[in-house]
């Protein structure tokens, strides 16, 4: 068994914003881990020619390239076994897949293919440096629980992150030549692909926002408020699971374990409760405000300014100040 | 045509709290439910069987007090109801669990499988995928809705990260649900009282032989090696204030992070 630490490249035209999150964070556990991880290698199946310099910029030492008309559109017993053949060969200690609907798809058929360890949607990796065995923490029972899990006796130790886990870097490694592979591909297909239709991308995209505003069941009567906040400070509205629920909001808005994972500098949560499932998806943010009317709700857990008063009240005082501020700025 | 339905039963973890004390889970007077996913499976089962005729089998692994579910999914309309039962299977991961699932599955005939994407207490998303593989069929997972199905084809909608898919596949294939594919009907007073005369299964390892080294405790390559609740990370006290205090603190706040405020 080698020590190096494979991550799975997932593209879909461009390589994805998940796949080089994972290999900065891989590059981050070598060099804090440097006598159990080796090389961090990152796997590439694709039926294009596509640059993949971005790979070493964000973390990769090397790059595994399997090139193959079977290999696109995806096909996950087709990539399973692509997998398997590379992963015989090279025997990594670790494979990281991103925790994308296709990485969730693919990463468990590889685990049992592989007869090995998986631990879905991870939120902390590490290695313990004593034993050298990868540690990988996941949240639990909802939500409500952590629990720190170990592959002592197989390999790869896998794991899948979920997108926005991690955050990508910059370490301009130097760039290789890929190590092409070749893969017999024996699996056949019963699945036919009759149409394709891209899901509405907003030009809004909260997991790129500085800041975000967010509003939960504490302003769903006035909801429309926060995009005139939002729209001041430069930001992006965000919700709960309980607006969306109500039509009030867009579940492409919807923050939380569920919805989409947010990291801004300042997430600005309005009448939101605060409970697991909410901030899953946005606890890593850097400056949390919370305004609700009830003490004990458990946003105030995790609020850095935690105000106990009526969102509803403040909001339209907020937004005038703001619109004050703007006009004499002019 | 032949269905089988994965059904786990679950700790409601919807409703779940932690004791900020001990830090650990509050169990008690939590109550175990269908998983949601998994109830969209049957739906889409039972309406399979509505459509085409279909005999429809659910199976689940479990603790013997988990029969008081499975009467429930005869309620619904199942023709049969599986419990995989045994004290070896305890402590299994999802790798051990679908090893058993799938040694239970092997010798049957199918047409289908179709399993819940995600269980509320596990939440991995793995044993439908796993099962798939150690049986040797295709999957589609992540299905929103079942479009056609014959007794040669099916034809389904999948969501991607990008899009939404149709697909059709042969038989055999092993679908996984979202609970917002369908809205599951309800249990049918007929249903319930004919459920009274079927026989729950009850099969223990000595039926399927599911090799010990891969399954329980021991055989489960994943290990959990500590528990813990996440900190409160909060750090400053929450303050009682008026909404203009309110405001002048959010301003005060945003300012080093927003220009001219």
């Amino acid at each position: 068994m080698s020590k190096d630490l494979f991550v799975f490249i997932e593209d879909n035209n461009s390589i994805k914003d998940i796949s080089l999150q994972l290999l900065s964070e891989a590059q981050r556990i070598k060099r804090q881990h440097s006598s159990h991880i080796d090389d961090v290698v990152a796997l590439y199946l694709t039926s294009e020619d596509i640059d993949i310099s971005t790979l070493y910029m964000h973390g990769a030492d090397k790059v595994i390239l399997v090139k193959n008309d079977l290999l696109s559109p995806y096909h996950t017993m087709i990539y399973a076994e692509v997998i398997k053949e590379v992963v015989d060969v090279y025997k990594p200690s670790i494979l990281l897949i991103g925790g994308s609907i296709t990485g969730r798809d693919l990463a468990p058929r590889v685990s049992a293919k592989l007869e090995t360890g998986l631990t879905a949607d991870t939120t902390h990796l590490t290695v313990e440096d004593e034993t050298g065995l990868f540690l990988m923490t996941r949240p639990a029972f909802g939500g409500n629980i952590n629990a720190t899990i170990i592959c002592d006796e197989k390999t790869p130790q896998m794991a899948t992150v979920r997108n926005n886990v991690f955050e990508k870097e910059k370490f301009d490694l130097p760039v290789h030549e890929p190590i092409n592979f070749t893969a017999t591909i024996s699996s056949k297909s019963n699945i036919k692909i009759l149409k394709e239709t891209p899901k509405p991308k907003n030009d809004i995209d909260i997991t790129s926002a500085k800041i975000v505003v967010s509003g939960g069941r504490g302003v769903s009567d006035c909801f429309e408020a926060l995009k005139g906040i939002a729209k001041y400070l430069d930001g992006e509205v965000g919700a709960s699971r309980a607006v969306v629920d109500q039509h009030i909001a867009s579940k492409e808005i919807q923050v939380g374990q569920t919805g989409t994972t947010v990291r801004p500098v300042i997430y600005f949560a309005c009448g939101i409760s605060g409970a697991i499932q909410h901030t899953a998806g946005m606890d890593k943010s850097e400056l949390i405000i919370a305004l609700n009317t009830d003490e004990s709700a458990p946003i105030f857990d995790i609020a850095d300014i935690g105000l106990v008063v009526n969102a509803k009240e403040v909001l339209p005082i907020l937004q005038k100040r703001l619109e004050q501020i703007a006009s004499s700025a002019n | 045509m032949k269905i089988y339905v994965l059904v786990k039963q679950v700790p409601n973890t919807t409703e779940m709290q932690v004791d900020k004390e001990t830090g650990t889970l509050k169990r008690d007077g939590v109550e175990t439910i269908i998983n949601p996913d998994d109830l969209a499976a049957l739906e889409e089962a039972l309406q399979i069987k509505d459509s085409l005729g279909a005999h429809v089998t659910t199976i689940t692994m479990g603790p013997k007090k988990a029969e008081g579910m499975l009467q429930e999914l005869l309620g619904y309309g199942a023709d049969e109801v599986v419990l995989l039962s045994d004290r070896v299977f305890a402590g299994s991961d999802t790798l051990a669990t679908s090893t058993i699932l799938s040694s239970y599955l092997k010798d049957k005939e199918y047409d289908l499988i179709i399993a819940g994407r995600q269980a509320i207490d596990g939440d991995t998303a793995q044993v439908g995928p796993q099962i798939a593989e150690l049986l040797g069929i295709n999957q589609i997972t992540y299905v929103t809705d079942i479009v056609e199905v014959t007794e040669e084809k099916i034809i389904v909608d999948k969501e991607t990260d990008d899009s939404i898919i149709t697909l059709e596949s042969s038989f055999p294939i092993l679908l996984t649900m979202l609970s917002e594919a369908n809205t599951p009907r309800y249990m049918n007073v007929k249903n319930i009282v004919d459920g009274f005369d079927k026989v729950i299964s009850v099969v223990t390892n000595e039926d399927i032989k599911a090799p010990i080294s891969k399954i329980g405790l021991k055989g489960s390559p994943t290990k959990v090696k500590k528990t813990f609740t996440k900190e409160a990370t909060k750090k400053t006290d929450k303050q009682i204030v008026t909404p203009e205090q309110a405001v002048n603190i959010v301003l005060n706040a945003l300012s080093p992070y927003r220009k001219g405020l």
